[in-house]
């Protein structure tokens, strides 16, 4: 197979992923967006085998096949709820392929045309390995918070951020000093360059706390893209480097979202300050007027069958819970009684960018009644019954309201404005960030505690009699 | 304890403390209930409805007044016709009387109270706070008062409330003038309305425009500078003469146009306000009708009188004082559950027992006399319905503050600009040709992917990462072209990555096709 022909299918592979991307912008194309995707791999893969494959058949099967098998089954078999677990664990496997590959192409002792060629070379081979590493560590541990399997708390050692830099600009240099000694006598610098990066990834991460771990599994989406163009720099492959490229931005934009959610720099989430900012304790902490008023089930039945426009505003608690699917069965009911019934969700309702979107599809709730926060906030004051099913600082009116509050200026939903809210809470606890919530004190407002499974299994008893 | 009901022996009192229904729930509290034989029987319950829940049903009306525990009742205690006693003088310490008492007007009761070292708490001293409102039984008895006064005008008056077109001609909707709209007020306008009529309403208190204008009616307002009637508990206070001479001016020519008029204009603790002269009822079309709901104390009309319908100068005006009483199965209804609410707060325990904590601001506000000593009137409550806001600095708001930080300067941003240019003219004055090719592409690209990205919907940010994985992943291009080395080192690392993409091409396309499958219409 000629050059031109690969360079050719590398073409229209470029095209085919970016109208994968494209295609998600709207439901109606996802499917098709996702098949351009599978397409695209498919020609690159074809085109590589066929034109870059002589030998080593054997290995090629062993390492493909099997492989195919095992994502096959983990996809099948994973839990919507377990979604951020796959992605995490997914991205590291990214960076090792990255660290694998440039590892593999620095023993495999390139010519090159002149020195300069060379040491462009060895800096790309060791950022690519650099990067792989760090997404590699980095996604591990963040899996591992995921998964429960070790504390989600941040651990954040003294001097960490002395430690972080330090590592940087030792790395730096050392991808200098490789460069210098090139390939064949520089292997020890690249050994020491990858243990460091896999020490900075892992400790990157654990200073993180479990509230801030959209914004991580969105950054390490964006690192498994640079590790990817870094490892088609090296290659001379523009296909990587275009892949590369675009999932680099959509991993940055996807963080960037979810800080502008949050309120929160970047920088600030990553060096993980998150969530451990002390409040200023002296003076008095907002004042909360009002009274917590209780409901029960039976009452909040009646009062949403009376509504005419309910909103539902889910949180994680209700993903949780497992509350989904009975809270589409409300919500079937009360539509077919000519109820309007709304999500609204907030950007970081989920674990991670979109979670909460595919927890409610997997209850089967239709894409056309659920709503970002930004289109239905100014629908508020027109809807009657509003349910907030475990969420608590993504409908907490103090980030409005109380300049010097912790989440003072993060934009939240805002149920208030409404003529009625009904909280579904387990007790009187505080959210992720600590804050007390001036909603549930709110004339309008009543609280129905319990476990939320409960008390939506009750609720839909209540409705349907 | 024991809860007694007596029967209500007031002329024309047709309401019962509690209906068998509310007595089945106050049971669940851990109360034992007798009612007087009869008591439920004007407003249609019988002593058989209150047997099949459990209540003791006795005709020893003395006895009931001195063993019961508690003394539930609508009015407050007065002599009886027949037996010739009151109830007061039976009660002793340890007993606790629950009515209306109009502790205000009724000093001499609760001296007589106190005296027998009793407790006594009247129902019309419920603070007016929000916690309280399922208490209150003015509220509920006014909410029947204005309605029913609406359905007391239709039968007095000879016309249609709404307008018809019929083959027999035009009909003109009727147009009623509510005057206050407080609880009995919006009361009236919700019924008015319901039943056809064009309706208008005023009130002093301009806070309540907007539940006039949220019920359909139209807000009748005076031109004059902000004078703002809302007085302290949500009640209207006394203006002043300017104020009134151009309200007079106002309803005299409503009364011209309107055909019914609904006054509810109450100021607590004083005479009614007199808001429709002898003038005004004359200049009113004949066949119209006034109802008086403030006949009791003193009327808003001055042609009024208390519990007769009269007729003058061709209106009827109408001035019952018991209309809650003229809908007593409802009103009983709505009374016994705000006792029911009532008895929950004075009985957190649901032990049957009471506790009258003075600690609590709604039952310390209720509370007129505790063990004898009179405890009325109750000290200022510590918050008002609607607290008022000293808003002398605007709060600022997150829009704001965010404003303030942001005021780059206008050259700001090609500092980054500069930065990055010098880069990319660094590195192209060294790198070869080859590499700056490359270079182009990566650049592209990214603006590419930030382009399309944003264009994605956020409801499928989770699916967008899982077919990015699936896509970086595109790494195994770079193993597939090692895989064939000499060396077999390399050979195998390439395998192993190999091995690690496909598990992510697979796992990544396939987990995106599963969720997309989920997102239906």
């Amino acid at each position: 197979m000629t050059f031109g022909i690969m360079t050719a299918s590398y073409i229209g592979a470029s095209a085919l992923f970016i109208l994968a991307l494209g295609g998600l912008s709207h439901q109606e194309s996802a499917r098709r967006g996702n098949i351009y995707g599978i397409l695209g791999m498919a020609l690159a893969m074809v085109v590589t085998i066929a034109g870059a494959v002589n030998d080593n058949y054997l290995l090629l099967g062993l390492g493909l096949i099997p492989g195919a098998i095992i994502g096959y089954v983990l996809a099948k078999r994973v839990e919507m709820t377990s979604m951020p677990e796959l992605v995490a664990i997914l991205h590291s496997l990214v960076g090792l392929a990255a660290v694998f590959v440039g590892f593999a192409n620095a023993y495999g002792h390139a010519e090159f045309d002149s020195l300069v060629a060379q040491r462009i070379h060895d800096v790309e081979t060791s950022l690519g390995i650099f990067i792989g590493a760090v997404t590699f560590t980095g996604s591990l541990v963040a899996y591992l918070k995921l998964s429960g399997k070790v504390d989600g708390k941040p651990l954040q050692l003294p001097g960490r951020h002395v430690l972080n830099s330090a590592i940087v600009l030792v790395s730096l240099y050392l991808i200098v000093e490789f460069a210098a000694a090139g390939a064949t006598d520089g292997m020890t610098y690249l050994w020491i360059i990858t243990v460091l990066a896999l020490v900075f990834g892992a400790h990157l991460v654990v200073a993180i706390g479990g509230a801030d771990m959209p914004v991580v599994v969105s950054m390490l989406n964006s690192y498994s893209g640079w590790a990817a163009a870094a490892m088609g720099f090296m290659l001379g492959n523009d296909l990587l480097i275009v892949v590369g490229a675009l999932v680099g931005s959509s991993g940055a934009i996807l963080s960037y979202i979810m800080c502008r959610a949050m309120n929160r720099k970047f920088l600030n989430v990553i060096l993980g300050g998150i969530g451990t900012k002390k409040v200023a304790s002296n003076g008095p902490v907002a004042e909360i007027e009002g009274e917590i008023v209780e409901i029960q089930a039976e009452e909040a039945a009646n009062a949403l069958l009376a509504a005419k426009e309910v909103m539902i505003l889910p949180g994680y608690g209700m993903a949780v819970a497992q509350a989904q699917h009975t809270v589409y069965e409300i919500t079937k009911k009360l539509r077919e009684k000519g109820v309007n019934v709304r999500f609204g969700i907030h950007p970081v309702a989920g674990r991670m960018p979109g979670h909460m979107n595919v927890l409610l599809a997997e209850a089967k709730v239709p894409y056309d009644i659920v709503y970002e926060m930004d289109e239905i906030n100014d629908d508020f004051p027109k809807v009657d019954v509003s349910i907030v099913i475990g969420a608590n600082d993504i409908v907490n009116p103090a980030a409005n309201e109380v300049p010097d509050s912790p989440i003072a200026g993060m934009p939240v939903l805002e149920p208030w404005k409404g003529k009625q809210t009904i909280v579904l809470k387990r007790g009187m606890s505080r959210g992720y960030a600590g804050v007390e919530n001036p909603l549930f004190y709110k004339e309008n407002t009543r609280m129905l505690f319990g476990d939320a499974k409960q008390s939506v299994d009750a609720l839909l008893k209540y409705i349907s009699e | 304890m024991k809860i007694g009901i007596p029967k209500e022996i007031e002329e024309g009192e047709l309401r019962v403390a509690m209906t068998p229904a509310v007595a089945a729930r106050v049971k669940q509290l851990g109360f034992d209930i007798a009612v007087e034989s009869g008591a439920g029987e004007p407003a249609s319950f019988s002593d058989d409805d209150y047997r099949a829940v459990g209540v003791e049903v006795t005709s020893d009306t003395k006895s009931l007044w001195h063993d019961s525990d508690i003394l539930v009742k609508v009015r407050p205690p007065v002599a009886h016709p027949e037996l010739g006693f009151y109830g007061i003088e039976l009660l002793q310490e340890h007993q606790t009387l629950i009515s209306l008492l109009h502790p205000a007007q009724n000093k001499a009761k609760l001296d007589e109270l106190a005296a027998r070292g009793t407790n006594a708490i009247a129902l019309d001293a419920v603070p007016r706070i929000s916690r309280a409102q399922k208490m209150d039984v003015l509220s509920s008895m006014a909410n029947i008062a204005g309605y029913r006064a609406v359905v007391e005008a239709a039968q007095h008056f000879g016309r249609f409330f709404t307008g018809q077109i019929t083959a027999a001609g035009k009909v003109d909707p009727a147009k009623v003038l509510v005057i206050g709209a407080g609880v009995a007020g919006l009361a009236a306008i919700g019924a008015a309305k319901g039943m056809g009529a064009i309706v208008r309403a005023f009130d002093t208190r301009l806070e309540v425009k907007e539940q006039v204008a949220s019920m359909d009616a139209e807000f009748l307002e005076l031109n004059f500078a902000g004078e703002d009637g809302s007085g302290e508990g949500g009640y209207a206070k006394t203006m002043s003469a300017e104020f009134i001479a151009a309200e007079m001016a106002l309803f005299a020519e409503q009364a011209k146009e309107v055909d019914i008029i609904i006054t509810t204009a109450l100021i607590p603790g004083k005479e009614a306000p007199e808001l429709i002269t002898e003038e005004m009822v004359k200049s009113m079309k004949p066949g119209s009708v006034i109802v008086d709901l403030a006949a009791e104390s003193g009327g808003n009309c001055r042609l009024s009188e208390a519990n007769k319908v009269i007729k003058a100068h061709g209106v009827t005006i109408i001035g019952y004082t018991n209309l809650p009483s003229r809908m007593a199965a409802q009103a009983s209804q709505l009374f016994g559950t705000n006792i029911y609410h009532l008895l929950t707060e004075l009985c957190p325990n649901k032990d049957g027992v009471i506790d009258i904590n003075m600690e609590d601001e709604v039952i310390r506000g209720a509370t007129v006399v505790k063990e004898g000593n009179i405890t009325w009137p109750p000290p200022a409550p510590r918050l008002s319905a609607a607290p008022k806001t000293d808003v002398s600095e605007p709060i600022k708001t997150h829009k704001d503050i965010e404003k303030e930080a942001k005021q780059p300067s206008a050259f700001g941003f090609l500092v980054p600009v500069l930065l990055i240019g010098a880069v990319l003219l660094g590195i192209g004055s060294v790198a070869p040709a080859e590499f700056m090719g490359h270079l182009t592409v990566f650049v592209l690209s990214c603006f590419v992917g930030y382009m399309v990205v944003w264009g994605v919907s956020h409801s499928l940010h989770t699916p967008l990462m899982s077919v990015t994985n699936a896509i970086s992943s595109i790494i195994i291009i770079g193993a597939l072209t090692q895989i064939s080395g000499e060396s077999l080192g390399v050979s195998i690392l390439a395998a192993l990555a190999v091995f690690i993409t496909s598990i992510n091409i697979v796992g990544g396309f396939a987990v995106t096709h599963r969720m997309l499958k989920m997102f239906r219409k």
